[in-house]
């Protein structure tokens, strides 16, 4: 939260903020939900991540396989489907990061390649 | 002698016309992989078929040396064509003169372009390639997007409106895309954001480039903000002809039919949906096995894919489908796919193109991040978009159509015309898993066998509602079909509601959820 001075006003029981927009300085206070954003990052290409939280109930690959775009990779139970995770590129897998049978939560990196 | 003298005079004002900002600007614009404004328009429409209007505009501006500044056509390009015969209003914003920013005459000139479409009940295409507000005509500038906006909102539903993104669209003028029914944007080219990324660096220091901002991929899969996607202008263009080819160019009328053409032999319907619940399979096979000829134009392919939507023919007639994809996320309702399907449902329904939904969903996707992104807001337009689309709505469940998912996609209760399901259906409040475990609590706590007894409730359960027969049972569903007669069922379906009549409540609008 660069340049967002946090500056206490004489106001009573508000959290003003001093907040500069194309030159323009208010001073306001923030939602909760705008304090907790996550900043964001570059993602990943190089990770494949779980888009839901799930089991994971067979594995294709192994670490050194060379794989092509859209091979499958794995098999991830979730909302009572077998959803087939399959390559976004193509390249060389360096880890596979999940085993059969085990229970992942969303977002968990599952496999990372070289 | 005299009026040649004239037409001398005219053909050299032209020239002077289309040259826009000049040869420097125009070799920059080229060298962004960009095309010049007459080029696009001429790529768009049909050969020779485009008349330009408000040529010799000039800006008023006074402030600022302004006066001193001639900006040739004030960096927009006005005028009617057709696209594949048909008669359409086009404007294009030309990034060569004064960036394609916008002032007080170039919004005079759009809105022009925009009432003539609105009177003559004609498509609006909009190609927009501007730096955003000319800053020396200060508010003025404000007005003509003001004016823009309001145009759009209230040309909504009465002709089809196309925004393309061919260079920045940032700022205030995103609006107008937003606005319109189909945005179209493509790799490199197209920038969309409302603050770029210098103002986020400054504000809150978070460093992003404007291509993972507001680039074509962004927008296409991640905010949902484009249709379409292209890799190159033509490509684009040769989209856009696409839709104006299936779609209806106004409201009062219906979608031109074509030669009824039947499906390909290669798309075999039977062996598309897997028996074992649990796997998925692409429904877009399903679609294409029923379409003529096979061919089923995509929207917002790249976007909530969970749910897919697109255009198609049956027997020449040009139907709005809606299917849940299994393949992605189990083809989960979400906040993303309902807003997906549930604006293209309204779409539909007001330019008089019949739906057809294919259903095979497990519900609504659990998750505290649904819950507190609104799904329950979001996922309450499908409904209400179902409810009050009295267009011909057909519907076919495929395979689970459980709880709320159920009467969400196009169900009997939300007025469908005629629900059809395969053999392979599971129609039941929830799955037999869940199902079991709640009815049977006791038995399976207090069994020798806890685990034992539950797999038989599960089975059980399976057995007895995890199948289309209760609902059929019921007239929830007017029949059990097998696959290889949907293709008929929904022709003779199609044709019975075709011209069904359907009035609603008088009232002004409805409160539908945002």
């Amino acid at each position: 939260m660069k340049n967002i001075k946090e500056e206490k006003l004489p106001v009573e029981k508000s959290e003003l903020v001093r907040f500069t927009v194309n030159g323009m300085t208010m001073s306001t206070t923030l939602t909760k939900k705008f304090r907790n954003r996550r900043m964001w990052t570059r993602p990943d290409e190089k990770q494949v991540s779980s888009f839901i939280p799930g089991t994971i109930r067979e594995v294709f690959v192994k670490a050194g396989d060379q794989v092509q775009e859209n091979d499958r990779l794995l098999i991830l139970e979730a909302m009572k489907m077998m959803n087939v995770i399959v390559s976004p590129i193509t390249g060389t897998i360096s880890k596979v990061l999940v085993a059969p049978g085990e229970k992942i939560p969303k977002g968990k990196v599952m496999v990372e390649f070289e | 002698m005299a009026l040649a003298k004239h037409i001398e005079e005219l053909k050299k004002k032209r020239e002077e016309a289309r040259k826009g900002g000049g040869d420097k600007a125009a070799e920059k614009q080229v060298a962004m992989g960009k095309m010049l404004a007459r080029a696009r328009i001429n790529a768009l429409l049909d050969d020779q078929s485009f008349q330009e209007y408000d040529m010799f505009a000039q800006h008023e501006a006074r402030d600022f040396d302004m006066a001193k500044k001639v900006l040739q056509g004030d960096g927009v390009i006005i005028g009617t064509g057709t696209i594949v015969g048909q008669p359409v209003c086009i404007f294009a914003q030309d990034f060569t003169v004064a960036g394609g920013s916008l002032g007080l005459m170039h919004s005079r000139k759009i809105v022009k372009i925009m009432e003539h479409a609105l009177k003559l009940k004609i498509p609006l295409i909009g190609i927009n390639d501007s730096g955003g507000a000319r800053i020396q005509e200060g508010v003025n500038s404000l007005a003509g997007y003001g004016e823009i906006f309001f145009r759009n909102t209230i040309s909504s539903g009465v002709i089809p409106q196309i925004s393309v993104i061919l260079g920045p669209c940032a700022g205030g003028a995103v609006y107008s895309p937003a606005l319109t029914d189909f945005v179209f944007v493509v790799e490199n080219i197209s920038k969309m954001f409302i603050t770029g990324p210098e103002v986020i660096k400054t504000v809150l220091g978070e460093e992003i480039s404007m291509e993972d901002l507001g680039g074509a991929r962004v927008h296409s899969e991640i905010s949902g903000n484009a249709h379409f996607y292209a890799s190159s202008e033509i490509e684009c263009f040769d989209q856009i002809k696409k839709l104006i080819s299936l779609i209806p160019h106004n409201n009062d009328v219906k979608a031109k039919k074509l030669e009824p053409k039947p499906p390909c032999h290669d798309c075999q319907i039977g062996d598309i949906v897997p028996d074992d619940p649990a796997q998925p399979y692409d429904v877009r096979d399903v679609v294409k096995a029923v379409v003529d000829s096979s061919d089923f134009f995509e929207i917002h392919e790249h976007w909530a894919k969970n749910i897919v939507i697109g255009f198609g023919r049956m027997n020449g007639i040009t139907c709005g489908f809606v299917c849940n994809q299994p393949l992605v996320l189990a083809g989960v309702l979400d906040v993303d796919s309902s807003d997906k399907a549930a604006r293209f449902i309204r779409y539909c329904d007001a330019f008089n193109i019949p739906i057809i939904t294919f259903v095979d969903l497990p519900g609504y996707l659990p998750g505290t991040d649904q819950e507190h992104a609104g799904v329950i807001r979001h996922g309450a337009k499908i409904l209400y978009a179902y409810s009050e689309a009295t267009v011909p709505k057909l519907t076919i469940i495929l395979r689970k159509a459980y709880g709320g998912g159920y009467i969400a996609m196009g169900s009997r209760h939300l007025r469908a015309d005629f629900v059809f399901a395969w053999p392979t259906a599971e129609i039941a409040v929830m799955g037999p898993e869940g199902a079991a475990n709640i009815i049977f609590r006791k038995e399976i706590s207090e069994a020798e066998n806890p685990e034992e007894m539950r797999l038989r409730k599960v089975q059980e359960y399976k057995e007895k509602f995890a199948n289309p027969y209760v609902a059929a049972s019921k007239g929830y569903i007017d029949s059990v079909i097998e696959p290889e007669e949907t293709r008929d069922i929904l022709l003779h379906a199609l044709e019975l509601s075709f011209d069904k009549a359907v009035s609603l409540p008088n009232k002004k609008h409805g409160v539908p959820p945002f």
